[in-house]
């Protein structure tokens, strides 16, 4: 068969762009190469909705930015996303900081960013007391809020997987070209993936940092994408509430500085640091770059409590040469829609560029004719630790495997673990499970659960215990069942 | 709603020592509330040998050891729910636990016994910079994949950390196949037991590394390697020294913390030195008929001592039971504390009571903490026993108790390590003048002239 | 004439032994802090002997495993050989702690037991592990 349109990555960005192409009558795939949805950028960021004043006026940034971040509240309700609108503060520490912010100000009115205030250190500390009472002004955006990226991804993925969306995971593209269509008797797309080849009449490279390499199997190099690694550190929820909005620093030649915020989960998430890579997959944190973490996010929160850090992670951005939002048709293969150079503030973006992606493929040619029963709402897992004690009681009567904790951190259930492995698009891994349900994402960071959740996956997925991976093939937790004579 | 006269959390060696002695001092409504599918707790994975020695006089595994807990709670009949997740305690003693029977329970008790035990450190923790593969495992979680589900986690390990559990962990992998590369020590000495040493790496060949860390970590899906470093005199890495040692499996046993969690929601103060409950000379914690024992309280090297923690925390969590009926009081009307106060500085309240109705214990020159923190300003017909650690490795010391500025003991030592928790027992005689002591301090005197 | 290093394990103190040794005899133990150390290191040098806990798999048990221990020491050289035999035993639930599943394991006069408890999976024994005194405290 030929599908309608192929969309190559399933980060936050394919994952809205499948999701808007699922209102549709239209036959979709959406190609991840990690054995997960959301393992690139999307796994790993800052987790801000941004309010919208920091990109520059006129850029698609700065236009999609404001739409995603009004879309946010419908868009994580239909989902069952968490999502907090807690508002932002960008500290001045001195007087050249002042002028930057006003800069700020007056950007984010152009770009009608509601509620926008600058504050006096007064203000600000009134505000937020725990920050350094350094600090001269503020800037302050009251529709600033945080999610949670891979949740928001996979419920979108999810719900895409629910209107029809043939979601194909370990499936790598390795190449892309064109030929005549037997069916419809013009021009289709065949991608030579790791699991054969998959036919379309139109193709989104939404693929992140490997973006200018899918870009590169039709058309020759517009724009190049550089991985840019940002490191992050992440505190026990015993100090969630040290700060209770997300704090910026004033963006300044050095770089945008060091953000402290709460995370929805209750933790407190502190980075990221900011270097070019050359490698794609340069995932590793470093003495030097977690110790600037800490450096830096002093300057902003005096009194951070690091003996309380739980895990710290890195995350690339997709930094195009072009300094905005690389979102287009190619000028020489028709059916061919670039969404590249997604970086902050990418997530935020995410819903507006599904529909902006999507409409730039109508005019392409794409014909949408609306289905009847598209489910707008996707059930997201339950969480039993929010539940009120009676909630908590009827799940246990409906289905035992409620009553049985796995995580103990985190309180999570057989229950939900099971529920992560069966839904749509399911875990299949760890840190499937973990991305899902929040299992060993607590204080023990899975020294408890571990061993247990890999029973489960191998229960579940009725595969030997010996195979269950932490991500993907290759990264198996055991290499040998012991004594297996009997 | 369930009533009972003593709730105990856990049903590891703490909990099941507290429970028996209880019952054995009369208290007939006991319950045991236990995470795992089975009592017994960490020892059931601990399947090596060395328990025992000082409590029953004979070397034990541990499965045997709290086999020898589990039968007794059997045959006294005491009442104990397996797979049991105790979601919530408040201040009032009620616990909300859950499992998949019973569904959803709350249990009101007129004393709690928290024996929740520890959990063990992670790499998160050490801020170890690298790659985030598979293979990364804290020595523990090694161990339960090894000796209860019987899978190997590795083949070429590098185990960071010479706690206990980490040199227990390199023997046995040794036997069951693995190559051990080697234990990294970020001190100059090891944090676990002389015998295990000896016996865990020098009967391998396995070589312990003193002064070394892990730098940092490879391998994108497997671990692949390590870097491993020496360390200076202020632990940070030489980078001269940096060595490379492919591996496809790190152990991580770098300390236990005690799990207090239930604890600080019920507003039970802690002491930041231990990371446990600030505990009486009854184990009885700042919050009233709240008591605690073993891991949950300080992390203990020796079970054995669990043991006899555990014991008194049985027997005393009894006689205030006891007290409570003869006079009367209604279960949980908590006469001092109040119910479920809101108050954001309760647990500092609770620990004013706590030093008011005691003298505190002060961990002075040399010495890491001191349990309990509060001794009682009445009788002490057994004498009053401390437990403590020193901070660093000393030889040929004094270690002396000073009652106010008025020295009421001293024991020589010819050689103290933080890996080996100390005990000194304060005969009664020796107390009388505590009504008149604020505080009693613990320390260590150099005998070196 | 050999001279050996050893750590005294008897107590926290970890003393660094010397020890001098004519062929088998051993002439002289220096660095002992005690009689103790002295005594340890005699053995410790002609005839060391360790017990060997490991585990055994079990077949149609509520655990997947029993542990399991050498009876008595044996002797320290012959630990991997045991190891060896151990892995040959078949052992079936339900077992009971003490049960010897092997017999003079490689010729040692040592047996090797069971250290726990392993029911027959499905038993009343193995589950649900709850034992309520009295049902009607209980108000659902």
């Amino acid at each position: 068969m030929v599908y309608d349109a192929a969309v190559i990555g399933a980060g936050v960005t394919g994952a809205f762009i499948a999701r808007e192409l699922s209102r549709y009558q239209l036959n979709v795939c959406l190609l991840e190469k990690e054995e997960d949805v959301a393992m690139g950028t999307t796994k790993a960021n800052s987790a801000i909705v941004h309010a919208g004043y920091d990109a520059k006026h006129g850029t698609l940034k700065s236009l999609l930015n404001v739409r995603g971040n009004a879309l946010m509240e419908q868009v994580t309700r239909e989902l069952g996303v968490p999502f907090k609108r807690i508002g932002s503060l960008v500290l001045a520490f001195n007087e050249e900081d002042r002028s930057v912010l006003e800069q700020l100000y007056q950007n984010g009115i152009q770009n009608k960013v509601p509620g926008l205030r600058l504050l006096n250190a007064k203000e600000t500390v009134a505000m937020e007391p725990n920050v350094s009472h350094r600090v001269v002004g503020s800037l302050y955006a009251p529709t600033a809020g945080i999610t949670c990226p891979y949740e928001l991804a996979l419920g979108a993925v999810e719900n895409a997987v629910q209107n029809g969306v043939d979601l194909k995971r370990d499936c790598r593209v390795l190449d892309i070209r064109k030929e005549k269509s037997m069916e419809k008797g013009q021009e289709n797309f065949v991608l030579t993936t790791e699991q054969g080849e998959i036919r379309a009449s139109y193709v989104v490279n939404a693929a992140g940092v490997y973006g200018e390499i899918v870009s590169e199997m039709v058309q020759e190099r517009s724009f190049t994408i550089h991985p840019r690694k940002g490191e992050y550190l992440l505190l026990d929820k015993s100090q969630g509430n040290l700060v209770h909005s997300v704090i910026f620093q004033t963006p300044t030649k050095m770089g945008k500085g060091v953000l402290v915020t709460p995370t929805v989960d209750g933790n407190l998430l502190t980075g990221p640091t900011s270097l070019d890579v050359s490698e794609k997959d340069d995932v590793g944190t470093t003495a030097e770059g977690l110790e600037k973490v800490r450096k830096e996010a002093g300057k902003s929160v005096p009194e951070l409590p690091f003996r309380d850090v739980i895990t710290s992670f890195v995350g690339l951005r997709a930094t195009p040469d072009t300094g905005d939002f690389i979102i287009e048709a190619s000028g020489t293969v028709k059916g061919f829609l670039n969404v590249v150079g997604i970086e902050s503030p990418g997530l935020t973006a995410a819903p507006a560029i599904g529909e902006y992606a999507v409409d730039l493929l109508k005019k392409e040619g794409l014909p949408l004719v609306p289905r009847g029963d598209f489910q707008s709402v996707r059930k997201p897992i339950v969480r039993f630790r929010e539940q009120t004690d009676e909630e908590k009681q009827r799940l246990i009567r409906e289905n035992p495997l409620y009553g049985n904790v796995i995580c103990r951190c985190e309180t999570i259930t057989e229950g939900e673990i099971v529920d992560s492995i069966r839904r749509p698009a399911g875990a299949r891994s760890l840190d499937g499970v973990k991305r899902r349900t929040r299992a060993g994402m607590g204080r023990c960071q899975g020294g408890f659960c571990t061993p247990r959740v890999a029973a489960i996956l191998a229960r579940e997925l009725r595969i030997p215990e010996e195979k269950v991976t932490k991500k993907g093939k290759g990264s198996e937790l055991l290499v040998e069942k012991r004594g297996s004579s009997c | 709603m369930l009533n009972v006269d003593l709730a105990v959390i856990g049903g590891g060696p703490a909990g099941l020592a507290a429970a028996l002695e209880a019952r054995k001092n009369g208290i007939e409504k006991v319950l045991i509330l236990e995470r795992d599918k089975e009592l017994g707790g960490i020892l059931q994975q601990c399947i090596h040998n060395g328990f025992g020695l000082h409590y029953f006089g004979e070397e034990l595994t541990g499965p045997e050891y709290a086999e020898r807990f589990v039968e007794q709670v059997e045959e006294q009949g005491i009442p104990y729910k397996c797979d049991t997740m105790v979601l919530h305690l408040s201040r009032d003693r009620t616990i909300t636990a859950i499992n998949r029977t019973d569904g959803l329970m709350k249990i009101k008790a007129k004393a709690v016994v928290l024996a929740m035990g520890c959990r063990e450190r992670t790499r998160g923790a050490l801020n170890i910079p690298g790659s985030r593969p598979a293979g990364i495992y804290t020595a523990g979680t090694a161990q339960r994949f090894v000796n209860m589900d019987g899978y190997l986690p590795g083949r070429k390990v590098v185990i960071l950390g010479s706690g206990d559990i980490g040199l227990i962990m390199a023997r046995r992998l040794t036997l069951e196949g693995a190559e051990v590369r080697m234990v990294c020590e970020l001190l100059p000495y090891s944090g676990g037991l002389n015998r295990n040493i000896v016996q865990c790496l020098e009967d391998y060949q396995i070589p312990l590394k003193l002064s070394h860390t892990v730098t940092n970590i490879f391998g994108k899906e497997r671990l692949e390697g390590v870097t491993v470093a020496q360390v200076d005199s202020s632990r940070q890495p030489i980078r001269e020294t940096e060595e490379y040692v492919p591996c496809d499996t790190l152990l991580l046993s770098v300390g236990l913390i005690p799990e207090n969690e239930l604890s600080r929601e019920a507003g039970v103060p802690l002491d930041r030195l231990t990371s446990g409950p600030i505990v009486k000379e009854t184990m009885e914690t700042c919050v009233e008929g709240i008591f605690a024992c073993g891991n949950v309280v300080h992390v203990h090297d020796l079970v054995d001592f669990v043991t006899r923690e555990s014991i008194t925390a049985g027997r005393c969590a009894a006689e205030y039971i006891r007290k409570q009926k003869d006079a009367g009081s209604v279960p949980g009307e908590d006469r001092k504390t109040g119910g479920s106060a809101q108050d954001q500085n309760k647990d500092v309240a609770a620990e004013a009571g706590c030093q008011s109705d005691g003298i505190q214990t002060v961990a002075s020159d040399g010495i890491k903490y001191v349990v309990p923190q509060y001794a009682g300003r009445g009788e002490h017909p057994e004498g009053l026993k401390l437990f403590f650690r020193v901070d660093g490795i000393y030889r040929n010391v004094r270690i002396a108790v000073q009652c106010d500025d008025h020295e009421i003991y001293s024991v020589r030592k010819r050689k103290v390590a933080p890996g080996e928790m100390e005990t000194l027992t304060l005969k009664p005689e020796l107390l009388g003048d505590l009504n008149t002591c604020s505080e009693l301090r613990v320390e260590l005197v150099s005998q070196d002239k | 004439m050999e001279e050996r290093k050893l750590t005294c394990i008897v107590c926290p103190m970890g003393c660094q032994l010397n020890v001098t040794l004519n062929g088998n005899t051993i002439s002289r133990v220096t660095g002992n802090g005690c009689k103790r150390g002295s005594a340890y290191a005699r053995e410790e040098c002609t005839a060391p002997r360790r017990v060997l806990t490991t585990t055994v798999p079990v077949a149609g048990g509520a655990f997947p495993l029993v542990s399991v221990k050498t009876e008595r020491t044996v002797p320290k050289e012959k630990i991997r050989q045991c190891m060896e035999e151990i892995h040959h035993i078949h052992a079936s639930a339900p077992i009971r702690i003490g049960d010897v599943l092997l017999e003079n394991v490689c010729d040692t006069n040592v047996h090797v037991v069971a250290t726990r408890n392993v029911p027959a999976a499905g038993t009343k024994a193995e589950s649900p592990k709850v034992r309520n005194e009295d049902r009607s405290e209980s108000m659902q």
